[in-house]
């Protein structure tokens, strides 16, 4: 069993000792370095060990499991838990240039510790660990949403995040109780069983009821948005990525296991609740995005339509929309994570609203050409990953969900238009006199354009990520 | 080879990024010898292959998991297509020569469009065309957002969304098609030999038709072109006009109406007087055809009475596609060709010729000014547009209203009629706009000196009219390409079912 355990996490493992590595290596070593070496030193650490991590990962034999489904390791979470890997590092390589702290080491070793609990959260098929992975990912996001002391913005953005939370995490065990009082298991394969005698049975209703707030605060659906756009807004650029992109692969992926393999014998009850909160979503996400002036909340606004999109795939929970989503959050997530990266490049400027991004393709058109790739990508516009990923999810939807589809796609045109109104600032208008040129650090330009590069590749060539999640999917759902 | 028409433009569009900034020559001779060799090449796969059926040029799975492909290839149709896109994209680089600012950008933007053209007459997997529909769609709006004149954000933002909504339309279609189908392939040869239920085309014909005839501004779907066309630049109302028009009716056609042709069966009940979608797009087109002449006669903006005029000319395309029948099909692709030659060169040389040179487009201005005096030949060359554009004999504009109007007579002779007025209402504006503009009554302004017209424009304008010419005094040159292809395998469902 022990060994088992150690095997089957060694790569969160790998992560977490990194993250205590940082730490003690940030405050013993280089207590009295200049901000920019601390940076520096805690971000190649940290990079270093999910590189190992990566490497641990790719090296293991994907297949095995802990008793009550603690653990379960197949190819699909270690694509995904290398997918959280990859954008873990780049998120960390933003970090350098930060400099809105001096607790680098803690502040690298909270992305580290958050990457962890993702890792858990993906691998896992029992309700118990899925509950603490989920905790653990939100209490270092707090910490993270929160760490610019100076700013009061980040500070009420994190007691707000806190505060929903907790609320949320509170619904979340009440349901999971109410499904573990029904089955007597917290693991989902025996959940599945009970659930599939008695679909009628009204707790279980409740339970589901709860369970879906709980996750829906997670991935910021609506009505369990609010969250979202202050923490987007008010959250260190560097934090908010995270929050935007990598945790979100990680709360999908648990949402959908959770409904598609514990839950499924009542699925009749619980996909048109689905159904609303998806409507919602896009509806609310999309429409409240046109009246947004700030770009952080434009963005928060939208991540709550990609929700409702994503959503679609888990109404119609079939393997196929599987396929879908996890092709659909990966790519949304890497459009998302560049779209912060240029936010944080833009981040001695303190640009905000959408009026700040004049003509950015005048001042630099590198970055605006980054820019204009991730928003494109997220409005769903060929050759970008996004569309295939909508594309995708559409088509397993199309059959049976129909009007749906036609909603996501109405939405996904209200979508485009208020990525143009930034892009048109870029493009259209003319610099504001005197602007200097922008400073953008070596590295969060590898980082862009790295993403771009990803965002185009996996646009043009889908099946590169496509291919390697079906086979995945196919043999972890047999 | 007609594959190197789509990687030469995207290759011109790096190239021209690439290029200095200081030195705006090269850019605009870069996008030239794109250009040109991608007309180049339009001509030679023209003159090689002259049956009008289908070449396969490359086909290569793309995503295998999903069974789509790249497969690019062409039949008469698609041909005739490219070769207006080569003309059209000449011509437009030929009229954007003066463009001063931002050049790169404009020529780099205007290549990406080029391209995703070319890719959309010659994709023959469903999703393949949809990606270069939609890539289509981002420069248009930069184009017109950036280089534009009267109104040009919100014009721009219309015409885009009003796209991307279409173009929602025919995503939805298409992934039911792919869906319903059931064969794992968007391959527009196979799914034209599947034969949809019938009640699933009933309702996937109209929502693809729409989604694609928004681009061909079917009324009531127009109201982006013009005032699209009027705040474009001259180049890119060209193409707007010219060329991307036409992908929404290329769209109808090749996706619309080869796939689901029974969706334009008889309903079996009539609605409102209707009785099948056949009907109600044919009288929508009507009224494109009578509402746009008609208001482009009241038009006080001479870029707005020949934004109307294509709102006309496009709805004899869409009539044409919807009689059913050989003669008034083939009629609307060769419609499709002689408008995009004849917009074209009725932009360029309103917007070029006279904008650039007055900065007025307002008729009452216009007529004050002496133009005819001025600038001789931008008055020749606007006299045999419009004489083409009215459908005189000689011209192409002739045989195509010809064979459209004698194919509506045979489906529907009242609707052929109302036709007829509105070429009648045609003629009344392009007198009115002729008249203003260039022999208005004359003046006691004190004389002006315009600018010359410059050696490029006399290129493109010439082009332009021979290019129409050719084609009025000797429409079998396309002809012979139309016809097979519409005769071939890809539109036999279409022919079993509804050729009338």
């Amino acid at each position: 069993m022990t060994s088992a355990l150690l095997q089957l996490t060694a790569p969160e493992i790998v992560v977490a000792l990194a993250g205590l590595l940082v730490l003690v290596l940030d405050l013993s070593f280089l207590r009295r370095a200049s901000i920019a070496v601390r940076f520096g030193c805690s971000v190649s650490a940290a990079c270093c060990g999910c590189v190992i991590a990566l490497v641990v990962l790719g090296s293991m034999s994907a297949a095995g499991s802990l008793p009550a489904g603690m653990l379960v390791m197949n190819p699909l979470t270690q694509l995904l838990q290398m997918a959280l890997l990859v954008l873990s590092i780049l998120s960390l390589l933003l970090v350098v240039s930060a400099r809105f702290t001096t607790h680098a080491g803690e502040y690298c070793a909270l992305i580290l510790f958050a990457t962890t609990a993702m890792m858990l959260l993906v691998s896992t098929q029992n309700l118990l660990i899925i509950f603490i992975s989920i905790e653990f990912l939100s209490l270092t996001l707090y910490v993270l949403t929160g760490f610019d002391k100076e700013s009061r913005a980040a500070a009420e953005a994190a007691l707000k995040y806190f505060l929903f939370g907790g609320m949320s995490a509170g619904i979340l065990l009440f349901g999971m109780s109410l499904l573990y009082g029904i089955s007597g298991s917290l693991m989902l394969g025996t959940i599945a069983a009970t659930v599939r005698n008695s679909p009628g049975d009204p707790l279980l209703l409740l339970a589901i009821v709860m369970v879906l707030a709980g996750f829906g605060f997670k991935i910021a659906a609506a009505p369990f948005h609010m969250w979202a756009p202050e923490v987007y807004q008010g959250a260190p650029t560097w934090s908010a990525a995270v929050v935007a992109s990598s945790s979100k692969v990680a709360s999908f992926f648990a949402l959908f296991v959770v409904f598609y393999l514990g839950l499924m014998g009542a699925a009749g009850r619980w996909t048109p609740l689905i159904a609303i909160v998806a409507v919602a979503s896009m509806i609310w996400g999309n429409l409240a995005a046109i009246a947004q002036t700030s770009v952080r909340r434009l963005l928060a606004y939208s991540a709550i339509g990609h929700a409702g999109y994503m959503l679609i795939a888990l109404v119609v929970h079939s393997r196929q929309s599987l396929v879908a989503m996890v092709y659909y959050v990966i790519t949304y997530a890497l459009a998302t994570l560049g779209a912060f990266a240029v936010l944080s490049a833009l981040e001695g400027e303190k640009v905000d609203s959408i009026d700040e991004f004049r003509g950015l393709a005048k001042r630099d058109p590198g970055l605006s050409f980054c820019l204009l790739i991730f928003l494109l990508s997220l409005a769903g516009i060929p050759p970008l990953a996004g569309f295939f990923g909508k594309f995708y999810v559409f088509v397993s939807a199309i059959n049976s969900w129909l009007w749906l589809v036609l909603l996501a796609l109405a939405m996904s045109v209200v979508s485009f238009y208020y990525y143009l109104k930034i892009l048109k600032q870029a493009y259209v208008s003319e610099p504001i006199a005197g602007a200097a040129a922008i400073y953008v650090p070596a590295m969060t330009r590898i980082v862009l354009w790295g993403t771009a590069a990803l965002v185009v590749i996996l646009g043009c060539l889908p099946d590169l990520l496509l291919s390697r999640i079906t086979v995945a999917v196919d043999s972890a759902f047999r | 080879m007609l594959a190197w028409t789509i990687y030469l433009s995207f290759l011109g569009a790096v190239m021209v990024t690439l290029m200095p900034a200081k030195s705006p020559v090269a850019a605009r001779a870069t996008a030239l010898g794109t250009a040109l060799a991608g007309l180049g090449i339009a001509i030679a796969a023209l003159l090689s292959d002259r049956s009008g059926q289908l070449i396969t040029v490359v086909r290569k799975p793309w995503i295998p998991g999903l069974g789509i492909e790249y497969h690019l290839a062409a039949d008469g149709i698609s041909l005739v297509l490219v070769l207006l896109t080569g003309i059209a994209a000449v011509a437009g680089i030929l009229f954007s020569w003066n463009v001063e600012r931002r050049v790169k950008d404009f020529f780099a933007l205007y290549l990406v469009l080029i391209g995703a053209v070319y890719g959309v007459f010659l994709s023959f997997d469903l999703f393949e065309l949809f990606v270069f529909y939609e890539i289509a769609i981002v420069p248009k709006y930069f184009l017109i957002a950036i280089w534009g004149s009267t109104r040009r954000e919100y014009a721009a933002m219309k015409l885009v969304l009003y796209s991307f909504a279409g173009s929602a339309l025919v995503l939805a279609g298409l992934a039911a098609a792919y869906v319903v189908s059931g064969e794992r392939t968007l391959n527009l040869e196979a799914l034209a030999q599947f034969p949809f239920p019938v009640h699933f085309q009933m309702w996937a014909f109209p929502l693809v038709f729409v989604g694609f005839a928004v681009l061909a501004g079917m009324w009531p779907f127009h109201t982006w072109a013009p005032t699209g066309h009027a705040a474009a630049p001259t180049a890119a109302s060209m193409l707007l006009a010219g060329v991307v028009m036409k992908l929404g009716a290329y769209g109808c056609l090749r996706v619309a109406m080869m796939l689901f042709p029974r969706g334009l069966d008889p309903w079996g009940f009539r609605v409102l007087g209707f009785g099948s979608w056949q009907q109600v797009f044919a009288v929508l087109a009507l009224i494109g055809i009578v509402y746009g002449a008609s208001i482009a006669l009241v038009q006080k903006d001479l870029k707005f009475v020949v934004g109307y005029s294509s709102v006309s000319h496009m709805g004899f395309v869409l009539l044409g596609l919807m009689t059913l029948n050989q003669i008034g099909v083939s009629g609307a692709v060769y419609q499709m060709f002689s408008h995009g030659i004849i917009a074209s060169l009725l932009f360029a040389v309103v917007g070029r010729m006279v904008y650039d040179r007055t900065h007025t487009r307002e008729l009452g201005e216009l007529s004050r000014i002496p133009l005819a005096r001025l600038i001789p030949f931008a008055a020749v060359t606007f006299v045999l547009a419009f004489m083409a554009s009215i459908g005189l004999p000689g011209f192409s504009g002739f045989i195509a209203e010809l064979e459209v109007l004698l194919g509506s007579w045979r489906a529907f002779p009242l609707m052929s009629c109302i036709a007829g007025v509105g070429i009648l209402i045609g003629i009344a504006f392009s007198w009115r706009a002729l008249q203003a503009t260039f022999f208005g009554e004359s003046t006691n302004m004190p004389e002006q000196v315009l600018p010359p017209i410059t050696m490029p424009e006399r290129l493109g304008a010439c082009l332009l009219l021979a290019s129409t010419l050719a084609l009025g005094l000797y429409p079998k040159l396309l002809m012979d390409l139309i016809l097979p292809a519409l005769n071939g395998p890809l539109f036999e469902q279409l022919r079993r079912s509804g050729w009338r």
